[in-house]
């Protein structure tokens, strides 16, 4: 009996552990729109609001999933030091590019609308960014990479429609089919990108 | 005119539908997959590309910074205008997508918009119900038939395209865009040349400036501003054949299998 009652007492407090860390993708995204928007609408300098925003990223997106994405088929040919020394050119590119395109924004309204669990690992988190007298309203989507769900990472937005993970594939692959997938000239244009 | 115009649909129509009979929205979303269509003419492409660029910094940039500084409803009416146009192209290619529903639907915006919106300064078919209006072309109305899009193409001027599309593009200057019919063509004694060009050119001006903002961020931060530009349109194509807004394929899972958190 009493073994029964402690198993009972150990799967609850699992399971109300487990429920108690997981976060939803939908309060998850919110939650990051909200402390960028925060960011954005202090009265800090450009490279101040860049350095902040890039905390926010290196915390809700996963920039190293991203960056072998990105790479496409060529990163199964790529030795250790090689995936290490993307990873981190990447890493300081993603920062740099994301940042910059945010702090342009300033105060921007973005409000979560609805989300679609379409499997265990993903999730798409609805969003609209809300119109301007310069620029309509912005149907944004995120993919929330949802396998750990105590710590959900962002995977790619979907810009009225349009991916920017696959954009970005697409414009790397172009870098390394001109260059006869010549790695090397790929590192060499992250690190030109970020020194800029 | 008109005639000449039903026979090249028709046929065209027939062409393609026989060959592809066995079409379905897999096969069409396969087809017009960005990295299945083909750059055969990159270099030429990029020449083109960077003209457009120099002609985007002379004309269309500075215009659209202009532009920009119009009241709010004065862009939004010169913007539900030529929108109200484009009803004329996007009717025919709703009928051609065997989409009656929808053909009704903007025929019904249009009458309303044309009358009481005064010239489709103001959407009022919008607060009647008649809501969610997409533009279709002949570019369009070839994919769904099930031709493939051929090779990626940048026009001068123009801008970017396929062969399809830019072949189907030809249809409007055959009779097959109501509006060059009764400006350019001459059907009418009410309108003229320039006023078909002025709305072609205002269509641009007013896209350059909508996107301002979002083309001056990706020319800043892209590694290869034309290969983005070629990815972002062939994605948007490929979604307005679909006339889904849905995240259709954005990202192959089995691609992240490997990689891990």
């Amino acid at each position: 009996m009493n073994k029964k009652k402690i198993i009972l007492v150990i799967f609850l407090y699992f399971f109300t552990l487990n429920s108690s860390f997981s976060i939803e993708a939908d309060v998850f995204v919110q939650s990051t729109v909200n402390r960028a928007s925060k960011i954005l609408s202090e009265n800090l300098s450009k490279d101040e609001k860049i350095e902040k925003l890039k905390i926010i990223a290196e915390e809700t997106v996963d920039i190293k999933g991203i960056g072998f994405y990105t790479l496409g088929s060529i990163r199964k040919n790529l030795d250790g030091d090689q995936k290490k020394k993307y990873s981190r050119l990447f890493r300081e590119y993603f920062l740099k590019s994301f940042s910059s395109r945010l702090s342009e924004y300033t105060n921007p309204e973005i409000d979560v609308l609805s989300k679609e669990v379409l499997s265990e690992n993903y999730t798409i988190v609805n969003s609209l960014l809300k119109g301007t007298s310069e620029r309509p309203e912005v149907k944004i989507d995120w993919r929330v990479y949802t396998k750990n769900p105590e710590n959900p990472l962002i995977r790619d937005l979907i810009i009225e429609g349009l991916s920017l993970a696959r954009t970005q594939k697409e414009e790397f692959a172009s870098i390394l089919n001109s260059n006869d997938n010549d790695i090397n000239v790929l590192f060499n244009t992250l690190e030109e990108f970020s020194k800029k | 005119m008109i005639k000449k115009f039903l026979i090249i649909i028709f046929t065209t129509l027939a062409l393609t539908l026989n060959v592809n009979a066995g079409s379905d929205g897999d096969l069409i979303l396969k087809k017009n997959e960005p990295s299945e269509v083909k750059d055969c003419f990159e270099k030429i492409n990029r020449v083109t590309f960077a003209f457009n660029q120099t002609l985007d910094g002379v004309i269309f940039k500075p215009a659209a910074s202009l532009y920009r500084k119009l009241p709010s409803p004065a862009k939004t009416g010169v913007s539900n205008s030529l929108e109200n146009i484009s009803h004329l192209l996007t009717i025919p290619n709703n009928v051609l997508q065997g989409d009656l529903k929808q053909a009704g639907i903007n025929t019904g915006r249009f009458i309303i918009n044309t009358t009481l919106g005064i010239l489709g300064i103001f959407d009022v078919a919008q607060y009647l119900g008649l809501t969610n209006y997409e533009k279709e072309d002949y570019g369009q109305s070839l994919a769904k038939a099930g031709v493939g899009p051929g090779c990626y193409i940048v026009l001068p001027v123009l801008g970017p395209s396929t062969i399809r599309d830019t072949a189907a593009s030809t249809l409007n200057f055959l009779g097959g865009d109501p509006w060059y019919n009764i400006t350019v063509n001459k059907d009418t004694q009410y309108f003229e040349n320039s006023d078909y060009y002025f709305s072609r050119g205002a269509s641009g001006v007013d896209f350059r400036a909508k996107n301002y903002d979002s083309i001056e961020n990706l020319e800043n931060n892209s590694l290869d501003f034309y290969a983005s530009v070629k990815s972002l349109y062939l994605q948007d194509r490929q979604q307005k054949i679909l006339n889904s807004r849905k995240v259709v394929n954005t990202q192959d899972d089995s691609d992240w299998e490997e990689i891990s958190q």
